[in-house]
């Protein structure tokens, strides 16, 4: 990391984007006080990570590591799913509906019983997405929650994270270009290359701008390539778009203007 | 003729109450490219490691059908016999390398099969080119990145000289333009090598522009089998929860407000090439 300065506010969605060794889970490893910065200050609350215990920290910070397999510990994805709340002192007809809870959204009724070991690599970050939002942290950072995930899992995050926004802010870290740019509300963007902050706006500016992507390694979302294609075949399109209907809109409206 | 034959495949893992795969049936042509696709837990992994022999020799269970492998019949044959023809690929690379370095681990397989030195620099030679590994040849497998250290193991199962490549989701542990890189070196080794690939896969925008097949599993059985522009419209591939492409989502989303293209769009590059042909937006200037 290298002299990045950000702020993000209560309830905020925010995606972080980078090549692979930019510094992405470095910087989110600050927000709970796993790494405290050699020089700079990071607050949580107003408070000065410095200042505080990462148990202090998470319970504000809940964070969900890229490799479910660094985090998940227990004998059975039940007592997986308690651990935390049993820490927090949460009392025990509590947790007991909190689990029953987590369980059910995250389709993981059948294997309470099992151990998170023996569970696919997909299961496996369910699990460990349940562990940290059963207790309901105010900030929710996840990292790399889509990787090795299939088509319909990532509709299920989609929709989960939506569910969440509102009541708290969301920071994730992905090089999954398509899946932000069906994000709804779309994220506010942060892309960092070489410990460095690179760019910070909104995700529909920066996935659209090839320089941006190229930079950070990421592959061109399709809809913007399409009409920057178009474009220089001679048709008169707009390039800023994400969505496919719209993209559909920009081209019958080009294809009218004729 | 079909260089894999599978004749209703079924095999369940020992001590698992379901079978993996469920009545596979499925012929391969010589220099294909077949992606294989679908949820989770659908049995990709299963039919991959019957590819090999890995099934039944290594995962044991009971296995009910025949898997014919240039010619190899994998019940009759053992693994090191088939990785001759079959060089498999796994998700993470780490797995895969051993060695002190990158030309110790490609040599690792031909250094096993006896063969003459000569034979064996030959082989490790052209693999180290192929991929793109010449260069890094001396390093440490675990200096390289993930992308590096993908094409270091595909190497090392090019050195086998197989007539097919099987890849399990090389690229689920790299970064995007890594991942780009691994599917743009497997297009090319089936195209000028001829080498039949198969490969496992989620994300069909990256792999769906080189496919000549694209195969959708559920729950251990085939439910669609056939070209790209076949399988990524059809309303099963929705219902099986497959990831369509923007490009053909946009395709058909166009269809419906009675733009036709002439045909399904794979990239990006394609679909604007088409439509500036049925637009000719170039004859306005």
């Amino acid at each position: 990391m290298r002299g990045i300065s950000l702020t993000i506010g209560e309830g905020e969605f925010v995606v972080i984007m980078g090549p692979n060794g930019a510094g992405k889970t470095t910087l989110v490893k600050t927000f709970n006080g796993l790494i405290k910065p050699t020089r700079g200050r990071v607050f949580v609350d107003g408070i000065d990570t410095k200042d505080a215990t990462v148990a202090e920290l998470s319970r504000k910070v809940g964070l969900v590591f890229q490799n479910p397999d660094h985090q998940l510990f227990c004998e059975t994805v039940e007592e997986e799913i308690a651990f935390a709340l049993k820490n927090f002192g949460f009392e025990e007809e509590e947790i007991e509906k909190r689990v029953n809870w987590a369980l059910k959204t995250f389709g993981l009724e059948e294997y309470r019983d099992v151990s998170p070991l023996t569970l696919s690599g997909g299961e496996k970050k369910r699990v460990a997405l349940a562990s940290v939002l059963v207790w309901e942290p105010k900030y929710l950072v996840l990292d790399e929650p889509t990787l090795g995930q299939d088509y319909a899992q990532k509709e299920r995050l989609r929709r989960l994270v939506r569910g969440l926004l509102g009541d708290r802010a969301v920071v994730m870290v992905t090089h999954d270009v398509e899946f932000v740019a069906d994000m709804r509300p779309r994220p506010r963007l942060v892309l960092l290359s070489d410990g460095r902050l690179i760019a910070d706006g909104r995700a529909e500016d920066i996935l659209t701008d090839p320089r941006y992507i190229d930079m950070a390694r990421l592959v061109r979302p399709q809809v913007p390539e399409v009409l920057r294609d178009l474009r220089s075949l001679g048709a008169p399109v707009r390039t800023d778009v994400l969505d496919v209907e719209e993209a559909r809109d920009v081209i019958l409206s080009a294809l009218g203007a004729r | 003729m079909a260089i894999i034959e599978i004749e209703g495949l079924r095999f369940t893992y020992s001590g698992a109450k379901k079978p993996a795969l469920d009545g596979i049936d499925l012929s391969i042509e010589k220099g294909e490219f077949v992606v294989l696709t679908g949820p989770s837990g659908c049995g990709k992994t299963t039919l991959c490691r019957c590819l090999n022999g890995l099934i039944p020799h290594f995962y044991h269970g009971d296995f009910q059908g025949r898997v014919v492998v240039a010619g190899l019949d994998t019940r009759e044959h053992e693994i090191w016999e088939l990785a001759q023809h079959v060089g498999l690929v796994f998700q993470n690379p780490e797995n895969q390398l051993f060695c002190l370095t990158v030309e110790a681990d490609v040599a690792f397989g031909p250094e096993n099969l006896g063969l003459p030195r000569e034979e064996i620099r030959r082989r490790v030679d052209w693999a180290l080119k192929a991929t793109g590994m010449w260069e890094l040849r001396f390093r440490a497998p675990h200096e390289l990145s993930g992308g590096q250290q993908q094409r270091a193991a595909i190497a090392g199962v090019l050195a086998m000289e197989p007539d097919i490549l099987v890849l399990d989701e090389p690229t689920s542990f790299l970064d995007p333009a890594g991942a780009a890189d691994i599917i743009s070196l497997v297009a090319g080794l089936c195209r000028e090598h001829g080498i039949t690939v198969i490969l496992a896969e989620h994300r069909l925008e990256l792999v769906a522009p080189y496919a000549d097949r694209i195969i959708v599993m559920e729950k251990g059985h085939i439910a669609l089998n056939g070209p790209p522009e076949d399988v990524l419209t059809s309303e099963r591939a929705i219902e099986l929860g497959v990831g369509i492409p923007k490009v053909v989502k946009l395709y058909g989303l166009l269809a419906s407000s009675g733009l036709e293209l002439p045909r399904v769009p794979l990239s990006p590059h394609e679909m604007a090439e088409l439509l500036a042909e049925v637009a000719k937006f170039g004859d306005r200037a």
